[in-house]
């Protein structure tokens, strides 16, 4: 508000009124938090010689300038918009459109298999860097969002120890290769372990789920926050089973078929690929099956849920199942991957990281959920040589609060939560867009 | 014959001695009453009556303190309802729609429905993530169903609409639609006409004759419309303060001066009874 305001309160009342300057402040506010970020640093003895600075640089100028022309463009787009959709909506009655014509679903799988083909093709032109990154952070955090989508997202349960799930995948295929000080019955090739492994999370998910699942929203975040914790410090604390905070060393690389996986990043990029590609098909029949209308039921209305016959306990297990086996799979793949894991792969923050990637991709959303964990995992790899390190995050933290002012239901929607975001929008949008205000405790 | 005779006589529903209290509050006080197989029921009473508590008592929502509520989804087989899960009631053939209308907003009308088939059947995660034939099926019976119901409540081209976009009447016909769906013996409507316009009060009765008639389902109502209740219901059930004040006939408990008291209060009945 600082670059609009001024001493007569008359012009004040006037930038309130109306809606253009409105935006105008807005752009302007981003552009001078952008200024100061990017802009000089200040130093211990002058902490705000940074401020004084950023805003003499000539890149405080530029991005003021910037934040007018963009004004100006919304500003445009708006007036096109409204004229297109008025257009539309004399066309079509203003009824929403529901079934999509078969030229949509035409683009849609044209769209698919280019985004296979990119996918295919990514990793070719990329460094030897760029495909450990792209294996190691992009590939497993997407798989991790895609199960913690169908938690958060269909079931609408807030899960905030997720990576707990992800951390006994991981530590039960160190277990099972023979690299953790208690002896395992048999050793495998991690690829074998996957079967154990995706149990074991399942296995883990339900016995959390069964005794907390029958919470509201809240509780459930809380249980699940300290789930994650107990994984954790048990982790660092047993020094017999686990090694401790020195973790395991040396868990092998993958082996099958007579193929061996070695150090180089493509083959398990492509290993990975085809998981997801697998995870995805399945979650999206899922979707559209008898359980995942149950688990919109459950979301929306709890109580009338049951009363339709629903078991929703059941269901809230069922997807909490899904979501933890989902992080025993990429467990799994990170530790034969890298070979290496110690309970600092599993902090809370991490499990907080992969909310936010399904939060900012869009909740309940499969593109969402892929689009959300790349872009904010791929942020923080190619702001490393371009800004100072302590900077990093800051980019990261303004990228949200951005996202989350101008688009709040995340980059793409899912069509079912776009439409409970508008429809909770007048009244509680924070509890429908956290997933836990949904079971309104009163029945009048 | 004989036998088949004397379990046509056993009710459908038996709630005895049901009290229900919230702390100091007693909301329903050793309630007793019946319902005949195939009959339509209706409980009136006064704001705060206990008509909405009792409801929530028979769907599992409320667990009473006292009292034994018996329902026989068909001739011979009881149901103890108390201490059963809302969606195991369901399951037992019970049904109910909400004074506050609670459909699925975000979902279609045709989904709201679905939601109620497939709580019956059987096919499970793995299923679906393969798309075994069971589950393909399964499925497709779904939409038939769903549609056929939709139909049957007269929103068969509302199908594909939002559920919260529908006008207030149809939005009541769709949870009766939804209610349907899970294929029940009895089924409880929690003030299906309030906030309806007259034409849509007339579709609705007709709705609930028509549910009564053709599928055979015995119907409890909770109604403020007293011109709607006397004209459908084959006996009521008065509720007063937690208590049954009166049980008969539309014609006894119009002269009944319990209820005229209740309704308009003691100087009222008086006049009537002098």
């Amino acid at each position: 508000m600082t670059a609009v305001s001024d001493p007569r309160p008359t012009l004040l009342d006037r930038v309130r009124g109306n809606a253009d300057a409105r935006r105008l402040a807005r752009y302007l506010l981003i552009a001078v938090v952008a200024g100061l970020i990017v802009g000089k640093d200040g130093t211990g003895d002058e902490p705000f010689s940074g401020i004084k600075g950023s805003f003499q640089d000539s890149t405080m100028l530029y991005l003021v300038i910037a934040a007018v022309v963009a004004s100006v463009l919304a500003r445009l787009y708006d007036a096109q918009r409204d004229t297109v959709a008025q257009l539309r909506g004399r066309a079509s009655g203003a009824r929403e459109q529901l079934i999509g014509g078969s030229r949509q679903k035409y683009a849609n799988i044209a769209f698919l298999v280019l985004a296979l083909v990119f996918a295919l093709l990514l990793p070719l032109g990329l460094s030897g860097f760029w495909q450990r990154v792209l294996v190691e952070r992009i590939g497993i955090f997407v798989l991790l969002a895609l199960g913690l989508n169908v938690v958060v997202g269909l079931a609408g349960l807030l899960d905030l120890g997720y990576i707990a799930f992800y951390a006994i995948g991981a530590y039960v295929t160190a277990y099972f290769t023979g690299q953790l000080p208690a002896e395992p019955p048999f050793t495998l090739n991690p690829f074998l372990i996957i079967p154990i492994s995706v149990l074991a999370a399942m296995i883990a998910g339900v016995l959390l789920g069964a005794p907390t699942l029958r919470l509201r929203g809240d509780y459930l975040a809380i249980v699940t926050l300290g789930f994650g914790e107990i994984v954790r410090i048990t982790a660092v604390n047993s020094d017999k089973l686990t090694n401790g905070p020195r973790g395991a060393i040396g868990i092998p690389h993958f082996s099958a078929f007579g193929y061996q996986w070695k150090l180089d990043s493509k083959p398990y990029y492509y290993l990975l690929l085809a998981m997801m590609v697998i995870v995805v098909i399945a979650f999206r029949r899922l979707e559209n099956s008898r359980v995942g209308r149950a688990w919109a039921a459950i979301r929306e209305d709890e109580v009338a849920a049951a009363a339709c016959g629903v078991p929703t306990v059941k269901f809230k297990l069922l997807a909490f199942g899904i979501g933890a086996s989902t992080a025993g799979l990429a467990g799994n793949f990170y530790a034969s991957k890298v070979g290496f894991i110690s309970p600092d792969n599993f902090l809370l923050i991490t499990s907080f990281l992969v909310l936010v990637y399904v939060v900012f991709g869009g909740m309940g959303s499969l593109p969402g959920a892929i689009l959300g964990a790349a872009v904010l995992t791929w942020l923080p790899e190619v702001l490393r040589d371009k800004v100072p390190a302590q900077d990093r995050y800051i980019y990261f933290g303004v990228l949200l609060i951005i996202m989350m002012i101008f688009r709040p239901q995340g980059l793409i929607p899912s069509k079912r939560r776009a439409r409970e975001f508008a429809m909770h929008e007048g009244g509680d949008a924070l509890g429908s867009a956290e997933g836990s205000g949904t079971t309104a405790g009163a029945i009048a | 014959m004989s036998a088949d005779q004397s379990a046509v006589q056993m009710p459908v529903l038996e709630v005895e001695a049901v009290t229900l209290r919230f702390g100091g509050l007693t909301s329903l006080a050793a309630v007793d009453l019946y319902q005949e197989r195939g009959e339509i029921l209706a409980v009136i009473g006064p704001n705060g009556a206990g008509k909405t508590s009792l409801f929530n008592c028979l769907t599992g929502v409320y667990v009473p303190q006292e009292g034994r509520v018996t329902f026989r989804p068909t001739a011979g087989r009881d149901v103890d309802v108390l201490g059963s899960k809302p969606h195991e009631v369901n399951r037992a053939g019970i049904a109910r729609t909400f004074q506050n209308i609670r459909l699925f907003g975000a979902l279609t009308a045709v989904e709201n429905v679905k939601i109620g088939v497939e709580s019956r059947q059987k096919h499970g995660a793995i299923g679906a993530m393969v798309g075994t034939p069971r589950a393909r099926r399964e499925e497709q019976e779904s939409d038939a169903t769903a549609i056929e119901l939709l139909r049957f409540v007269g929103l068969g081209r509302r199908a594909n609409e939002l559920a919260n976009s529908l006008p207030y009447g149809d939005q009541r016909r769709l949870e009766i639609a939804r209610a349907l769906a899970t294929s029940p013996s009895l089924l409880l409507l929690d003030e299906p006409a309030a906030g309806t316009n007259p034409a849509e009060k007339r579709q609705l009765e007709d709705l609930i004759r028509k549910v009564n008639d053709e599928r055979d389902i015995s119907v409890l109502l909770i109604e403020h419309d007293m011109r709607l209740v006397m004209s459908i219901a084959s006996r009521i059930v008065v509720l007063n303060f937690g208590k049954v004040i009166a049980t008969g006939t539309p014609a006894e408990i119009q002269s009944d001066p319990a209820v005229i008291e209740a309704y308009l209060g003691s100087e009222a009945a008086d006049a009537a009874g002098a």
